[in-house]
């Protein structure tokens, strides 16, 4: 089976630890602007959504770059950047429709989440579990099953 | 690690200059609150007028700001207090202090007063004082927002004023979010003195950390010691109003002013009734315990308002004090406080006083321009915080805090203010319980508990593991023997977390199973490379501390402005549970303790460091560059 990472915005408290953890494993500096992930706070209206790569199957990063340097590895179920290919000419950027894609200010090298080769830090971290690595599968079960008992819940009531 | 970064911004005349700060003084002082009164003690000379030019403001992160040490976005703010003539020292979390650090600065002294409202934009280092006439007039809700409009960036942090520091109001306090308020000692009067609106900060360099590793393993190990702890569970539920219901139960609220010490039918403040209506909780930078709570009214007549808070400061001050039971309204009037920009626990005190001098006849319709004062009434509450914010009516008197209101309502109003050192006490009633009375006395900057009040259950453990804990003799909450020393080593390891820039939240404030000095040395050790000791943090703490005494000797202070409110020694508690109904201190051991707690701290019968203790902390040559 494959893990995948997935985000539960309502649990988020916007602590930025996701932020603080991946920087400082990544690049060995904490700098939240050079992490993998991004907490995105609308302060005034009291929300807070973790952004990161979706690992897309049919990647719009992937079906741009000019020099094939983004591939799928289906083992852990990620697109990964082949570095000996990659020219940095940013086009992955441009594509990314989550913003997900980035490069490096400081090494001026293509830069996204790689799951932390299937132990990824910000998880690790997350108090709330807003961000969880699980099997694939097992957040549509759980999403199925909260609503389902929502259903139920109004079903009794009517 | 980087040197630290001092940024010098005279507003007078638009001067801008960088400087390192020396090794040697990271070593005595850490950062935050200790680099704050080392500049405070060279930069302001004794006797200024706080809302004069000649007052500088202090905009400091922690030596940890922004790491991997959990929970450490505190930013600290420091001044001469408008309110107390003595330290001004607040400190507020939120993201501000880290996003300084990333932007290459730690400190900031601003200095002078600009022409015309200004803000200052610190982009990734480099500092521009723009105008501000725009803002002027706006809430602390608005002024982020159109401050990130002006600058066309979502991610700018901001402090900033509300109307109650344009105003000058002796308690306005400085703002980040929606709530997170350097509440205390009136910094939002000065840069209302200042005519400094906001200051905007985006940044991202690198912060270095020494051992990477090392440290995320730490902070792993950190975040479970954190998460098992019982209190800090029901931090991450409810927040700090997890704390009224046991406190109302054990009788140690101030109710009415000082008149009672327990609620009448005070179940509808309990955190659990604040739950109907929360919305989520939210953390500060870096923070596992995420005590913020958000809350949204869903119907009745309060619906729609929305916020984050009140902590449980808050709804002791614009709830019991004032007997104002019903949940909505405290939620109303909180939000009210935090938009004009006015520290809560000194608008409830006051508001508290002029209602009991209403009652006891000693201010009529005369002074309060036809208001009938009354407890429990709500819209009392709401039109008070508009005239002080706007600083109209009564509140215009009760803007200038306890020790000029009180000059304007006459000496005989003294006896039922309660405040020390001219700023007002806490929403916490404790006359039963000498040492948080003592810390409360002694807190440099005026009547305050966030200074030493031992750990919220430090008192319940078993009599050998609460001695060894503290290393000496800790007897129970009521007695007054060891509260002198207790006092006194809480203060340190207050001083310690201020300095470090991380939360006393997560620290022996609350519970002492979580974070103490050993813990504070690891983290530093981890995270800068720097080689202290438990000890060596303790000896930083006490230097802080003496530093900030040395401070207020020289604008005049002494033994007397370390007493409490003469009420506290001539009214009985008149309810709670036994032992702590019918008490009040006793006035010759409470001298007892003064002596006690001065003489742990190497100080005299008046508070005044000896020698001895100057040259032990480093402290002989101080004042030592500037003045």
């Amino acid at each position: 089976m494959s893990k995948m990472l997935t985000v539960d915005h309502s649990k988020c408290t916007g602590c930025r630890l996701c932020e603080i953890v991946c920087s400082a494993k990544k690049t060995g500096s904490v700098n939240p602007y050079r992490a993998r992930i991004a907490v995105i706070r609308w302060e005034q209206a009291c929300v807070d959504m973790p952004m990161i790569c979706q690992q897309c199957e049919a990647a719009p990063c992937m079906l741009v770059c000019p020099v094939k340097a983004l591939s799928m590895d289906g083992e852990l179920m990620r697109v990964v950047v082949d570095y000996d290919l990659c020219i940095g000419c940013r086009f992955c950027v441009a594509a990314c429709p989550f913003g997900a894609m980035s490069m490096d200010p400081a090494t001026r090298k293509m830069v996204k989440c790689d799951l932390c080769d299937g132990e990824p830090t910000c998880v690790k971290f997350c108090e709330t579990k807003a961000l969880q690595y699980e099997e694939m599968g097992t957040a549509s079960a759980r999403k199925m099953r909260a609503t389902a008992r929502k259903m139920l819940e109004s079903m009794r009531a009517a | 690690m980087r040197e630290q970064q001092i940024a010098y911004v005279d507003l007078s005349t638009g001067d801008i200059k960088n400087e390192p700060l020396p090794d040697n003084i990271r070593h005595m002082y850490l950062g935050g609150r200790g680099i704050d009164v080392y500049l405070l003690y060279n930069h302001v000379k004794p006797g200024i007028d706080p809302i004069g030019p000649e007052n500088i403001l202090t905009v400091s992160a922690g030596l940890l700001g922004g790491t991997l040490a959990p929970s450490s976005g505190r930013c600290h703010i420091g001044a001469k207090s408008p309110l107390t003539g003595l330290i001004g020292s607040s400190n507020m979390g939120g993201f501000f202090a880290p996003e300084l650090r990333l932007a290459g600065l730690d400190h900031l002294v601003i200095k002078g007063k600009a022409d015309y409202p200004v803000y200052l934009w610190i982009d990734n280092g480099d500092i521009e004082i723009r105008d501000a006439s725009h803002l002027w007039g706006k809430d602390t809700i608005e002024t982020p927002v159109m401050i990130r409009h002006d600058l066309n960036n979502e991610d700018v942090k901001v402090i900033c004023i509300g109307v109650a520091g344009e105003n000058l109001v002796r308690y306005a306090n400085v703002l980040s979010g929606l709530k997170n308020a350097a509440g205390r000692t009136g910094m939002g009067c000065v840069m209302g003195s200042k005519n400094l609106k906001a200051v905007a900060v985006k940044g991202n360099h690198d912060l270095s950390i020494a051992y990477t590793e090392e440290a995320l393993s730490y902070l792993e190990q950190l975040m479970k010691l954190i998460r098992n702890n019982a209190i800090m569970k029901e931090l991450s539920q409810y927040g700090t109003p997890t704390f009224q219901k046991m406190m109302d139960l054990i009788g140690k609220l101030r109710n009415r002013n000082l008149q009672r010490n327990q609620l009448v039918n005070g179940q509808s403040l309990y955190a659990e009734n604040l739950a109907r209506f929360s919305a989520g909780m939210a953390a500060c930078f870096g923070c596992p315990v995420h005590c913020r709570h958000r809350y949204q009214v869903p119907e009745g007549k309060d619906k729609g308002q929305w916020a984050e808070g009140p902590e449980w400061s808050t709804l002791g001050a614009v709830g019991s004090e004032v007997d104002c039971l019903r949940i909505e309204a405290v939620l109303a009037s909180n939000y009210l406080l935090n938009k004009y920009g006015i520290d809560s626990l000194d608008f409830g005190s006051m508001v508290s006083w002029a209602i009991e001098l209403y009652e006891k006849n000693l201010i009529d319709e005369t002074t309060t321009d036809g208001l009938k004062l009354e407890w429990g009434n709500e819209e009392l509450i709401y039109e008070m915080a508009h005239q002080v914010a706007h600083r109209q009516g009564l509140g215009d008197i009760l803007a200038d805090g306890p020790k000029r209101a009180i000059d304007r309502l006459g000496q005989n109003t003294a006896y039922y203010n309660i405040h020390v050192k001219g700023m007002s006490y806490l929403h916490s009633d404790d006359r039963m319980a000498p040492s948080h009375a003592l810390g409360v006395a002694t807190s440099s900057r005026g009547a305050d508990h966030l200074r030493s009040r031992p750990g919220s259950d430090a008192h319940l453990l078993p009599q050998d593991t609460r001695d060894k804990l503290f290393g000496f003799h800790v007897p129970d909450m009521t007695a007054y023997e060891g509260s002198g020393k207790l006092v006194r080593w809480q203060e340190l390891i207050y001083a310690i977390s201020d300095a470090l820039g991380v939360c006393k939240f997560q620290a022996l404030f609350m519970s002492p199973s979580v974070i103490g000095y050993e813990e504070y040395a690891r983290l530093v050790r981890h995270v800068t490379g720097m080689e202290m000791s438990a000890g060596e943090l303790m000896k930083v703490g006490e230097r802080i501390c003496t530093l900030e005494r040395m401070f207020n000797n020289r604008d005049g202070a002494s033994r007397q402005d370390d007493m409490l409110p003469d009420r506290y020694f001539t009214e009985p508690t008149p309810a709670g549970p036994e032992g702590m109904k019918g008490k009040l201190i006793e006035r010759d051991k409470y001298e007892q303790l003064l002596d006690e707690y001065y003489a742990a701290h190497g100080w005299d019968q008046e508070g005044v460091p000896i020698q001895e203790t100057l040259v032990q902390l480093g402290l002989d040559q101080e004042p030592s560059h500037i003045i």
